[in-house]
């Protein structure tokens, strides 16, 4: 009703995804904050994955609110 | 003592930040959209199936069930995978194909009402005020749970952070009702997903992998007079009782969980049906469920397999991994997914798997919330206090106020219950316990209705009552071995012991359950229908005429989504026997 869920989800996700990754690739080199995740830089991972599931959910969204409109 | 605390840093709070702001935003873009009862308790119908299905499933992903199950999963290993592939999914499938068509056909807006078109008056009574008083009672438990982890974890006030978490769920649940639980569900889900799947990754390559983890379990489990695979098989040893850790023989899991306890639970909640029923069609509302299945099956890997991979964490003291003890020194599994999520995950990811557990109390608060303001609004308000009056505007305005008052109500109540919860131990056991009383009498009562269209109102209520005593008695007669306190059980006098109180829970349900059924059957027989076959139609199997399907194109129907549903669950279950 009202809202289609998929755009604030595919923007939620590409905001928290964006900051992630640049938050892993700025802090790549700190190897004591990825001791704990058995050296591997979860973070930028985490990102990249969030990043491309908001930009899918984010096209679906518009793609579905173009064919409603026209 | 073990140190529960997490340092969380900007990159942390900020993610949690951005994750409220699309939660309450939600709400606050649903608001104009609120104009009568119809839009604000049952998101006017208008739902696409896989909004419903996810929201669905994520309804029963509250923390109860993460914390719950991760802790399961360590105590029980894969066997608690029968919640989900003996109990869960067959329940679904039976909900989706036999039950909805009656459920959405009937055009009843809540189970309860559902009962009165079907049976009486005083049924649906019984049933709205059972079902008010558990819904309270399970959003208090999880608020109650939230509260503890944000002191606990987050070094937060306990009361303050009762009150805000209260607060941004009646935030979102207030300004746009249903709807906005069902799209928060979904978000939900999304970010329980994502946040947890880091830590399934991480602790399983810790412990080398599914095969490593195998090997390692091997010794610890033989050190606790189990076979070496017994965590890592699900029915290979219900042969007895005593071979495996759940304490339960392949029958009393078939029966008690895979049937009564699953198909009370899935098939006659409202919270969860609720879900179901706000589908826009009743093709999209017999789907739900089954789009549900599909993510649920797998369910399992996300929080039951990381329980596991603790199991042999606790048992390597190289990792440094410990669960905090409770006051009689006995580990608290349902802390297993928190010391995980603290041992693998640094900054940046662990605010996103906090956001997740967060997510997961709000989405069973918020589930609970909306589901009580219906029951509230249409089968206590509606029906006992202030009837339509015909003017159907007037109406529509009045009811959506008491939907939010409701709303503030049951919010308020549940903090109360929160502390009333803080009494209860295991509250995943508990909450079995509520359950088995409740739902167990009821969809036997349900099923009867809905298959037999001599089933009568009076036999119904009757059922239902000595459902509910049989299993009172049963749960006073029988304790867990090890019970220290008398909610366990054992109140009324020590006739059987269960190994472990998840037994205990199960033989509740069946017992409850059949009682009710042979009750309800033969009163049946002693008392007169009241309702005629023209009054039964869409309510009964065999009264209504069948739902042709032909429209639908074959890859959309619920059938067909029915039988993968049913192989991909057999395929599971054989590859994990």
């Amino acid at each position: 009703m009202g809202i289609d869920i998929k755009i604030p989800i595919g923007l939620m996700f590409t905001i928290l995804g964006f900051l992630l990754t640049l938050y892993g690739f700025f802090t790549r080199l700190d190897s004591t904050l990825y001791e704990r995740s058995l050296g591997i830089n979860v973070n930028l991972w985490s990102g990249l994955l969030m990043l491309l599931f908001g930009l899918i959910m984010l096209i679906f969204g518009l793609i579905s609110r173009k064919s409603k409109s026209s | 003592m073990v140190n529960t605390g997490f340092v969380l840093s900007w990159i942390d709070y900020l993610i949690m930040i951005i994750y409220f702001v699309f939660v309450l935003g939600i709400g606050w873009a649903l608001r104009r959209y609120m104009k009568d009862a119809n839009a604000f308790l049952e998101a006017g119908r208008a739902m696409p199936a896989w909004v419903a299905g996810l929201a669905f499933i994520s309804t029963n992903l509250g923390a109860l069930e993460v914390m719950g199950m991760t802790g399961s999963g360590l105590k029980y290993g894969m066997l608690t995978t029968h919640f989900y592939w003996i109990g869960a999914i067959p329940a679904m499938v039976f909900l989706a194909i036999f039950m909805m068509p009656f459920y959405y056909g009937s055009k009843a807006r809540s189970v309860p009402e559902y009962l009165k078109l079907r049976y009486d008056e005083k049924t649906r009574g019984l049933n709205a005020g059972l079902f008010a008083l558990m819904t309270i009672l399970a959003s208090g438990i999880s608020m109650y749970a939230l509260a503890i982890l944000m002191e606990k974890v987050l070094g937060w006030n306990f009361h303050l952070s009762l009150v805000l978490s209260a607060a941004i769920v009646l935030g979102y649940t207030y300004l746009g009702g249903l709807s906005s639980a069902i799209y928060n569900e979904v978000l939900q889900f999304f970010i329980i997903l994502i946040g947890l799947l880091p830590v399934v990754l991480l602790s399983l390559k810790d412990v080398g992998g599914w095969h490593g983890l195998q090997q390692s379990l091997a010794p610890i489990v033989t050190a606790k007079g189990f076979a070496p695979d017994a965590w890592t098989t699900t029915w290979k040893y219900t042969g007895s009782a005593a071979s495996n850790p759940m304490g339960v023989e392949w029958y009393g899991i078939f029966a008690g969980l895979g049937f009564v306890l699953s198909f009370g639970y899935w098939c006659t909640n409202f919270l969860i049906v609720q879900r179901a029923m706000s589908a826009k069609s009743t093709t999209a509302a017999r789907n739900t469920p089954l789009i549900g299945a599909i993510p649920k099956m797998f369910i399992p890997f996300l929080l039951i397999v990381p329980g596991i991979a603790a199991l042999v964490l606790l048992n390597s003291p190289g990792k440094n991994f410990s669960l905090p003890l409770n006051a009689a020194g006995q580990p608290i599994y349902d802390y297993t997914i928190i010391m995980l999520l603290k041992q693998y995950l640094p900054a940046g990811v662990l605010g996103l798997g906090v956001t997740a557990l967060l997510a997961s109390f709000m989405s069973g608060m918020a589930g609970n919330v909306s589901a009580f303001n219906t029951v509230w609004t249409y089968d206590i308000y509606q029906s006992y206090i202030r009837p339509t009056t015909g003017d159907k505007a007037g109406d529509d305005k009045h009811y959506l106020k008491i939907g939010r008052m409701a709303t503030i109500f049951g919010v308020v109540l549940s903090i109360a219950a929160a502390y009333l919860a803080s009494l209860f131990g295991n509250i995943m056991d508990f909450l079995q316990t509520i359950f088995s009383m409740v739902n167990a009498p009821l969809f036997a009562v349900i099923f009867l209705g809905m298959f037999w269209k001599k089933a009568t109102g009076h036999a119904a209520f009757t059922g239902l009552l000595l459902g509910f005593a049989i299993a009172l008695l049963h749960h006073g007669l029988t304790y867990p071995l090890g019970a220290n306190t008398l909610v366990k059980g054992g109140w009324i006098y020590h006739l059987h012991a269960y190994p472990v109180e998840m037994a205990q829970n199960f033989w509740t349900a069946i017992f409850a359950c059949s009682a009710s059924a042979i009750l309800t059957v033969v009163l049946s027989y002693l008392t007169v229908q009241k309702k005629p076959d023209e009054e039964l139609k869409g309510l009964v199997y065999s009264l209504t005429p069948r739902l042709s399907e032909e429209a639908v194109p074959w890859y959309k129907r619920s059938v067909t989504l029915a039988i993968i549903v049913l192989l991909m669950v057999s395929i599971l279950t054989i590859l994990f026997w």
